[in-house]
């Protein structure tokens, strides 16, 4: 038999306004702990939630983004359940009139396919606990503190249909859609910070034609990589159990990174019972047309569009996911080299390499932070493609661009990196060589040919590097009458 | 003498015939004459009183008037928060919990130079039509110590209409202002759903409350209105637009006036007759002005007590459930949170508030959600469209204010369903979201005010209180309560 993945995926994604969701603090929660924090997003009484229209442009554009419909009259409905850190115990989120419904997002790569949006809703993130004692969990703890800087801060859910079918396309998934939020420039989209965050819906059945399997759903996921692990572990573990004649229990289950497993914990109810109703502390929206074009119109290029442009200028397929996918900066560089002259493949080969590699070297965080620019890309790339700087020089180069020294050409002629193409020079060099070796040079005239290399390794020692070592060679050669 | 309107007081202000510590002083007198058989205070701050009263008469003496309300005593339910002052909305899980900042009526009330006196007694959240279910014990009516003063706003209207405060703020979200002003003898009005905020009144049925104020007189009450009204951009549901001043046209009479008479009003049966008497004598009064008035039926109100008792137990579900002992108020220790959270609950709510989030949490449950709220909602719904169709025929509608006069403690606080039906003419106007007046117009047999409601399209309270104020002078009742500074107030209990 052969056992099919059936995959949800349902995605956090914290939005980076400057203020919460229905109240005026700062959208910011890694300041001390209970110091953004007001009578609203403290649930004190008597306090009343204001929208954030700017929270509502963003869940729009994401939308859009997502090739969603976008509903003219979204509603908030309370979520009701206690816990300690949801100061009103019941979250403001949306129910049967989302934000945006019906759409898709196209994921390329090993795994290609088209994953279907179900809805993108907009909703208010809780406060955060951390159970002190024991061994950090909530059962064994002896106290827990709580930090309402987090609460309320605006928090879009995108979720899926049950469309993925393996742990790679999954992560896939993942990742193009923190691109695609990226591009936006909704969100901060940093994993390691909480900014975005997975729960999975996992069933297995015994075929593409086969009914649903029970599902579970796996929470505390917060990197692409234990996404795709505890994927892969939870159907493995569900195709073990049913493989060998064993049901599946509906559950909520949590990934262990640690240990590398998935494990129980309370087994819901049916379906939890939220009982949901329009908040009537606040009014329908009413999202026109107009609104949906304002917001239509402020779409970036999108990652998967960009991606196929590069990949139309001959870039090939991994460099324009690595370009288009990284930071903003990089992409707008590369462009602006192009801009100025520079070959798409060259100019994409740096910027993806060295320049990345020289930014990390130099401890800045990203390219609009240096004093690299497309048209200084391009003219490096100039010098190398005309042989007036060596590969290594280049680097060096571009270092010294990317610290501030001044152009291209400049940092060359101060730091004296420019390459020796004057035959003159090179034959004084080599004639000096000759003499320093004549053993050496005997063999090479004896037919040696392997011995120009070594000469040709003498020369650049000698001028630390800035001989063009093909007419070093060919100099080499002439003198030995090869 | 003694003061006892707002308007009159405001002018004798500025005549110099008294000052702001003098009306204070009058107000505390009174209370430590009344306060021990009344109990309509749950915080009387008497040093802040006395303290913004002589800044009100500095600012006065140095030029600067903050309008009528300036230097006023006023009284405040104790379900709107203050700054500094405790807020316990009637319930023990707030016991001791002081809130960081005013609602918003309570600033504006401030800014208008208005000085807060205290904090007044209600049924816990709001909950009531007696104040008898405040975790601090019952307020007494100061026409007859024996009898309820109505509810929820019970400590409000008992403080006013005792003197204790030359007018006060209340809540009404199914009558809570209007019915004890009818039985205590005042003027009490629940404004259009939005036109004051919100913010800051500790909620009970969010769709439903509104505050409103309470005062001896239609024209003081119109003050305190037009004072806290106004949109507010902390409350969503508040009203963007202008408003017409509810004071505008008080002395425009009735004349071509349709008045629509809603006799049956939320299926109103058993009204008593000395109140279907007083009903009948305002009406002939009304008519002699130039009044035109004609029956008119609002079926769809008789489902209104039942929507009322699925929707508003249904927010207040969600609304009290953050009354939980983690971050504030009352909490009762457990081995786990839910049982802490559990335990405070129990022990914090009281037994009314318990009956209505157990019955909101069951009508919002899944599976019954549809035939509970839903059905409540469309309910509303038709009532909306009955009220739309009964203004075309007219300005605004009257209705006796409640069925009963001030009924005896304890008469119905065995039977919830006896004390529900005590709001029957009151709730339509909350759930279509209009504005809504009780004024008071005779006492019955035994001495009792009895109350004269007229209601109004939504923002039409201008057209509400001009004809409020044509009852008031045509009846010409005098809201003064006996009192015999020997013997105190009426009643059994001294």
């Amino acid at each position: 038999m052969t056992w099919e993945a059936v995959i949800g995926l349902e995605t956090h994604v914290e939005l980076s306004t400057e203020s919460k969701m229905f109240c005026g603090c700062p959208a910011r929660f890694d300041a001390k702990p209970n110091t953004n924090i007001c009578p609203v997003c403290l649930g004190l009484p008597g306090a009343l939630p204001v929208p954030n229209r700017e929270a509502i442009n963003r869940i729009v554009q994401i939308g859009l983004a997502l090739n969603c419909s976008v509903n003219r009259r979204p509603v908030f409905h309370r979520k009701n359940y206690f816990y300690a850190d949801l100061p009103k115990n019941y979250q403001i989120s949306q129910f049967d009139l989302p934000v945006c419904v019906d759409g898709y997002l196209e994921v390329g790569g090993d795994h290609p396919g088209r994953i279907g949006i179900e809805r993108v809703h907009q909703e208010e993130d809780t406060g955060k606990s951390t159970h002190r004692g024991g061994d950090g969990r909530i059962s064994a703890a002896e106290y827990s503190l709580l930090d309402f800087n987090r609460s309320g801060v605006p928090l879009v859910e995108v979720v899926t249909r049950p469309d993925i079918r393996s742990a790679a396309q999954a992560r896939a998934y993942a990742q193009e859609l923190r691109l695609l939020v990226e591009a936006l420039g909704v969100s901060d989209a940093r994993l390691e910070e909480g900014s975005i965050r997975f729960d999975a819906n996992i069933s297995v059945r015994s075929g593409p034609e086969a009914p649903l399997g029970t599902k579970v759903e796996i929470k505390n996921m917060n990197s692409f990589r234990s996404l795709e692990r505890a994927v892969s572990y939870e159907i493995a573990r569900q195709t073990a159990r049913l493989s060998s004649g064993q049901g599946i229990v509906m559950e909520t289950r949590h990934w262990d990174e640690e240990t590398g497993v998935t494990r129980g914990g309370r087994i819901k109810e049916g379906s939890s019972d939220y009982r949901y109703f329009p908040d009537p502390d606040l009014v329908p929206m009413e999202v026109d047309r107009e609104w949906e074009n304002r917001m239509a119109a402020l779409l970036p290029e999108l990652p998967s569009v960009r991606r196929e442009r590069y990949e139309e200028m001959g870039i090939d397929t991994a460099q324009a996911a690595t370009l288009a996918g990284a930071e903003a900066g990089l992409s707008q560089l590369f462009e602006d080299a192009v801009e100025a002259g520079a070959g798409p493949g060259q100019a994409a080969n740096w910027a993806t390499g060295e320049v990345v590699a020289s930014l990390r070297k130099a401890g800045i965080p990203s390219v609009g932070e240096s004093s690299l620019n497309g048209p200084s890309l391009a003219e490096l790339l100039g010098m190398v493609r005309q042989g007036s700087l060596s590969g290594s020089a280049a680097r060096e180069v571009l270092a010294g661009v990317i610290a501030g020294e001044g152009s291209p050409a400049e940092v060359a002629a101060t730091r004296d990196l420019l390459q020796i193409s004057d035959t003159g020079l090179l034959e004084s060099v080599v004639d000096g060589l000759i003499a320093a070796n004549p053993d050496e040079f005997a063999r090479l005239k004896d037919g040696e040919r392997k011995l120009v290399g070594f000469f040709v390794g003498q020369v650049m020692r000698n001028t630390r590097g800035r001989a063009d070592p093909k007419l070093a060679g060919s100099l080499i050669s002439e003198r030995a009458g090869l | 003498m003694a003061f006892t309107t707002i308007a009159g007081a405001a002018r004798a202000l500025r005549t110099g015939r008294v000052t702001s510590v003098g009306l204070a002083d009058q107000v505390l007198a009174r209370t430590s004459m009344v306060e021990a058989q009344l109990h309509a205070y749950l915080t009387l701050d008497s040093d802040g009183l006395m303290e913004a009263a002589a800044r009100a008469d500095e600012e006065l003496a140095a030029g600067k008037d903050r309008g009528p309300l300036h230097g006023i005593p006023i009284a405040v339910k104790d379900n709107m928060t203050t700054r500094h002052m405790e807020t316990t909305a009637g319930s023990r899980i707030l016991s001791g919990y002081v809130p960081p900042y005013d609602a918003t009526a309570v600033r504006r009330l401030r800014d208008a130079g208005a000085l807060i006196a205290g904090k007044t007694n209600l049924d816990e959240f709001a909950m009531g039509s007696s104040t008898e279910n405040s975790a601090f014990g019952p307020t007494r009516n100061p026409w007859n110590t024996d009898r309820v003063p109505g509810g929820s706003s019970g400590g409000s209207v008992a403080a006013v209409a005792a003197g204790m405060a030359l007018g006060g703020l209340g809540s009404d979200t199914g009558g809570s202002i209007r019915q004890p002003a009818s039985l205590c003898g005042v003027v009490g009005a629940k404004p259009t759903y939005g036109a004051v905020s919100r913010y800051g009144l500790i909620a009970f049925a969010s769709s439903l409350d509104q505050i409103g104020p309470i005062a001896h007189r239609v024209e003081d009450a119109a003050l305190l209105l037009d004072a806290i009204c106004g949109h507010d951009p902390l409350d969503a549901t508040s009203y963007p637009g202008e408003i017409e001043p509810s004071g505008s046209w008080l002395d425009r009479g009735l004349d071509g006036i349709r008045v629509g008479v809603a006799r049956r009003l939320g299926g109103a049966d058993a009204v008593e007759p000395d109140v279907e008497a007083a009903f009948d004598r305002a009406l002939a009064a009304m008519e002699g002005a130039g009044a035109v008035t004609l029956e008119v039926d609002l079926p769809s109100t008789e489902q209104g007590l039942s929507a009322y008792y699925l929707i508003a137990p249904a927010e207040c579900s969600a609304n009290l459930a953050r009354f939980d002992g983690v971050r504030y108020g009352l909490r009762v220790d457990g081995v786990t949170t839910e049982q802490m959270m559990s335990r405070s609950r129990a022990d914090g709510f009281g037994a009314e508030v318990t009956r209505r989030v157990l019955l909101g949490t069951f009508a919002l449950s899944a599976g019954y959600h549809e035939a509970f709220y839903g059905q409540a909602q469309k309910v509303r719904t038709l009532i909306r469209e009955d009220f739309a169709r009964a203004y075309t025929q007219c300005d605004v509608l009257v209705s006796p204010t409640s069925a009963t006069t001030a009924f005896p403690l304890g008469d119905r606080t065995d039977d919830p369903l006896s004390m529900y039906v005590s709001d029957v003419f009151t709730i339509p106007s909350n759930l279509a979201g209009h504005p809504a007046i009780s004024v008071p117009v005779a006492l019955d047999r035994h001495d009792l005010p009895i109350g004269f409601q007229v209601m109004a399209p939504a923002l039409e309270e201008a057209v509400m209180f001009q004809v409020a104020a044509a009852v008031e002078s045509l009846t010409g009742f005098d809201t003064t309560v006996p009192f015999d500074p020997a013997y105190g107030l009426r009643g059994g209990v001294r």
